[in-house]
């Protein structure tokens, strides 16, 4: 175990970390105040000119100061699309992870503590649940979505269902893990002391066991994010995620795309720069977390 | 004579072991195999053996945290291995454990206070805030823990204090019955006697009934009133502390106190052969201890000896040849 | 001459960026051809420590930092890796607590007994199968020949520990280092353990470090004893007459502590408190705060081990434990 200020004091001697904390607060402070801090909103259709369309950076011959990353064919400023983009993807992809695990929590828990046949039989499921390509899910039920709703309609509710189904298709990443440190602490004799005072399996699993078990759970999440924004930019690309007038980065990196031959490679060049920035950044913190939270790995200090 | 406060019928325990689900055979691991044994109030009773003898599992199925495959067990003249939980729920105040490993008995993100404080939160709904401060003060103090300690987690103790306070925790709903298993037995030297002269005083001030579940012979010819000595699931010998070591009457007993080692030294000079517990999964029909003793006879390998009454003492055992 | 030499030990480990704490604190010992010496201490005393620094075994981070270990003649600190190697496991083989440190899980008994004799001999493999048969059978080890095949799970834990022994014998080393050898096993298995190491030490003139917290097995196995205490020797002499008469407040409390030294009934001698961690040493005697006999002198400077003891006021011979 290891208490908060141990963690940060950790947190400081790593330059890693530091950078790569730094790299994420920035881009969710960029996201979590885009409407106040850029240049102009791409929802908005009243500050979209067409004649603005295709400008390069401001740097370039035939920029514009207005649009320091160049503009895309419909007109909006790069800039501000990334910050917006930015945003949607964050949401998509901590959204997904509190589904992930809310049920795979849930599971894992159950399966761990009662073992037996639920435990078998959540462990097929989960099993089986892995066996299908979360893409391939994603690409079918969106397919499905998309061909029956209007597109407004679809444009609303897209964010939810790309939530619900990156969501429901990992949640056997997250059972497997709890269910595999619950098994570690069931046996432990704080867990005897709890079930001697007659204490219901309900409160001896949420009260007693799920607090000692979460600490892999913490370093998945921060992966798992990574994953999920990973899997709704796949979806975006292939055009199955978010619609261009609502653009995470994704279909940002998409819509530049068909214009990247006709010299136009900054609209899908820095989204697509930023989408790095941002996954490689959670990987990293993953991994540092990962390292610190495990005990084998640990050495030096108590 | 009284009521005894614990008393087991012939109980039984049997776990099937994990098989692959096509397998045809189902082996079945005979924890407890017919153990009777009644406990008076204010006794220290000892159940004494070696790993995988079932003195653990006894103290565990005592508490209700296993269920018996057979047999009775009775709390004050109730039978208390059938109960569902609504029913049990006013026992259990009374029945309280202490475990062996204070690194592994305390749940590691809760402090002092709500590990202590949540046996009377569930057990004893009525109590308010105040009262639940009040009970945890005063168990705290009768076990020798400072206030101070309240608001800390278990990692800031050392194993003596630990102990402490899953003792504490034992106390907190002012039980009548406590089993002990092992509780020193991961604890240093100079911490073991801290922590039996505590279990002897709290025994004196609160009337306390124990099942001391060792290993150690030693700390039940100090502490002790009775032992069972416990061998593959049965009761080889059950006999008052004195007598066990005057006059054991089981060969196995005599085997255990022979192993003990010896400040005086000495007894370690002749070599001993191999002895090795039979697989608790296909007992030997007989007697349990027949392969390691050294006067079994043709009798010992087939017929199971039970327990009995040896003459001119208040001791029992189970060998056709004891006297 | 001393077979084995430890003069003035010091092992440090570094704590944050600039500072060492120091779990061993000048240890010096000596072992004699065929002696037999215990290691007394609670854990965190360093005796397991003295263990592994004797074989230059220390792990990373930790260091040896001051001292000098000399067998037959040469300073091992000094000697290289490669040179070490012909002594670790050679001349000196070393027991650890668990048996599963030493045997790896997959491969058989005999294939790990060969190997081992085929890295410090030149022999054919079949010579190897035939030396290490005959350690089997020297360990007692019931139809040695099979078990030659077997995997270390098939094996109980005191027949497991009995091939560990056997393993460390291959080699007939002049020292064997026993780290708790038995401390994981029953007291019958290891009554069985330690009289067979005795008697192995006994027939073959090997000289013996028994680490333990156990003073009846030291007393029962050992010639000579050192008792440590937070990184240091605080009393160190011929086994019988420290057990009969201690006259370090200490060992003399150890002693007083065990059950079997005192009246049934009455309560224990308990030191108060605990053993500091190392990080945390207190000034002058690092057991002043728990001895009842400290003054003044006791806070400011630390005794040093003279004619086998460290204190300022050790007890009278006379003054002996109650036996």
């Amino acid at each position: 175990m290891i208490t908060w200020s141990a963690l940060l004091k950790r947190f400081i001697s790593d330059p890693v970390a530091i950078i790569a904390g730094f790299v994420l607060l920035l881009l969710i402070l960029m996201a979590a105040f885009a409407p106040l801090i850029a240049p102009q909103n791409p929802y908005d259709l009243m500050q979209i000119d067409v004649m603005d369309s295709d400008m390069p950076p401001s740097w370039k011959p035939g920029g514009d100061p207005r649009f320091w990353l160049g503009t895309d064919s419909q007109g909006r400023g790069v800039l501000s699309t990334i910050m917006y983009g930015t945003g949607i993807s964050l949401l998509i992809g901590i959204g997904a992870v509190i589904v992930q695990g809310v049920l795979g929590i849930t599971l894992g828990l159950i399966a761990g503590y009662k073992g037996g046949w639920i435990d078998s039989f959540l462990m097929r499921l989960a099993d089986i649940q892995m066996s299908l390509s979360t893409l391939m899910i994603a690409i079918i039920v969106l397919a499905l979505f998309q061909a029956a709703f209007d597109p407004s309609v679809y444009a609303e509710y897209a964010i939810f269902m790309l939530i619900f189904i990156i969501g429901i298709a990992e949640w056997p990443k997250f059972a497997r893990t709890v269910r595999a440190s619950v098994l570690g602490e069931k046996n432990k004799e704080y867990v005897d002391a709890a079930r001697v005072i007659g204490l219901p399996a309900r409160k001896v699993m949420w009260g007693h066991i799920l607090p000692n078990a979460m600490t892999p759970v913490l370093v998945i999440s921060t992966i798992q994010v990574a994953e999920a924004i990973m899997t709704e930019a796949a979806l975006s690309f292939l055009g199955l995620g978010m619609p261009v007038n609502k653009p995470s980065l994704g279909s940002l990196i998409r819509s530049g795309f068909e214009y990247i031959f006709s010299g136009s490679w900054w609209i899908t060049f820095y989204p697509a720069l930023v989408l790095i920035a941002l996954i490689l950044a959670l990987n990293l913190l993953g991994d540092w977390l990962r390292d610190v939270m495990n005990p084998k790995l640990r050495r030096g200090d108590e | 004579m009284n009521v005894p406060i614990i008393e087991t019928k012939n109980v039984e325990m049997r776990f099937a072991l994990p098989t692959h689900f096509l397998s045809r055979q189902k082996p079945v691991l005979h924890a407890l195999s017919g153990v009777s044994i009644a406990i008076e109030p204010g006794e220290s009773f000892c159940v004494v053996g070696e790993s995988g003898c079932g003195k653990t599992t006894l103290g565990r199925a005592i508490m209700g945290l296993l269920t018996p495959s057979a047999g009775e067990i009775y709390f004050r003249g109730t039978r208390i291995d059938q109960l569902d939980e609504s029913a049990r729920k006013p026992i259990r105040a009374d029945m309280q454990m202490v475990f062996q490993n204070p690194y592994a008995s305390l749940n590691p993100r809760r402090n002092v206070f709500d590990t202590l404080a949540e046996p009377i939160r569930h057990l004893k709904p009525e109590m308010n805030h105040a009262e639940i401060r009040a009970q945890v003060e005063d168990v705290l103090d009768a076990t020798g823990c400072d206030q101070s300690w309240q608001r800390k987690l278990p990692h800031e103790f050392s194993g003596g204090q630990r102990q402490r306070i899953a003792i504490a925790r034992a106390l907190v709903t002012n039980p009548a019955f406590i089993v002990a298993d092992e509780p020193i037995s991961a604890l240093d030297v100079s911490i073991q006697a801290q922590i039996l002269n505590l279990l002897t005083d709290l025994q004196e001030t609160r009337g306390l009934t124990y099942l001391f579940i060792t290993h150690d012979l030693s700390v039940v010819k100090h502490f002790g009133t009775r032992v069972a000595v416990m061998y593959l699931g049965q009761v080889m010998e059950l006999a008052r502390a004195e007598d066990i070591f005057a006059r054991p009457k089981h060969p196995y007993t005599r085997l255990l106190l022979d192993a003990i080692p010896k400040l005086t030294g000495g007894s370690f000079d002749k070599p001993r052969q191999p002895g090795e517990l039979p697989d608790p999964v296909n007992p030997p029909p007989g007697c349990p201890f027949a392969p390691r003793c050294s006067m079994v006879q043709d009798r010992c390998r087939s017929e199971r000896p039970k327990l009995r009454p040896i003459a001119n003492s208040a001791t029992q055992a189970a060998c056709h040849f004891a006297d | 001459m001393a077979l084995l030499e430890v003069t003035d030990l010091h092992v440090a480990f570094p704590r944050g960026k600039h500072h060492e704490v120091e779990a061993l604190r000048g240890v010096s010992l000596s072992l004699k051809k065929g002696e037999r010496l215990g290691i007394v201490g609670e854990s965190g005393a360093g005796k397991s420590m003295l263990a592994f620094a004797i074989l230059n075994l220390i792990a990373e981070p930790g260091r040896v930092s001051q001292g000098a270990i000399r067998f037959d003649g040469q300073n091992l600190l000094e000697m290289s890796e490669h040179d070490i190697r012909g002594i670790r496991g050679n001349r000196i083989s070393m027991i650890f607590q668990d048996p599963m440190v030493t045997l790896n899980p997959v491969l058989t008994i005999g294939t790990q007994m060969v190997e081992t004799l085929k890295a410090h001999r030149k022999i054919s493999t079949h010579e190897a199968r035939r030396l290490s048969i005959e350690k089997l059978k020297l360990v007692a080890i019931p139809s040695a020949e099979s078990r030659l095949d077997a995997y270390p799970h098939e094996l109980s834990g005191g027949l497991r520990q009995r091939v560990v022994i056997a393993i460390a014998l291959l080699t007939d080393p002049e020292i064997i280092i026993a780290d708790e050898p038995t401390t994981a096993l029953d007291v019958t298995i290891q009554a069985e353990i330690m009289a067979l190491i005795l008697q192995l030490c006994r027939d073959r003139d090997m000289a013996l470090i028994l680490i333990t917290h156990d003073l009846g097995v030291v007393a029962e196995v050992t010639e000579r004893l050192m008792i440590m205490y937070a990184g240091l020797c605080v009393e160190e002499g011929p086994t019988q007459r420290i057990i009969n008469a201690p006259t370090h407040p200490y060992s003399n409390g150890l002693l007083k502590a065990l059950p079997q030294n005192s009246e049934r009934g009455q309560d224990l001698y308990q030191i108060p408190g605990s053993m500091p961690p190392i990080t945390a040493l207190p000034s002058g005697c690092a057991y002043h705060p728990r001895c009842e006999f400290a003054t003044e002198r006791c806070h400011v400077s630390a005794p040093d081990l003279v004619n086998g003891i460290a204190c300022f006021h050790p007890l009278k011979a006379d003054a002996k434990a109650p036996a």
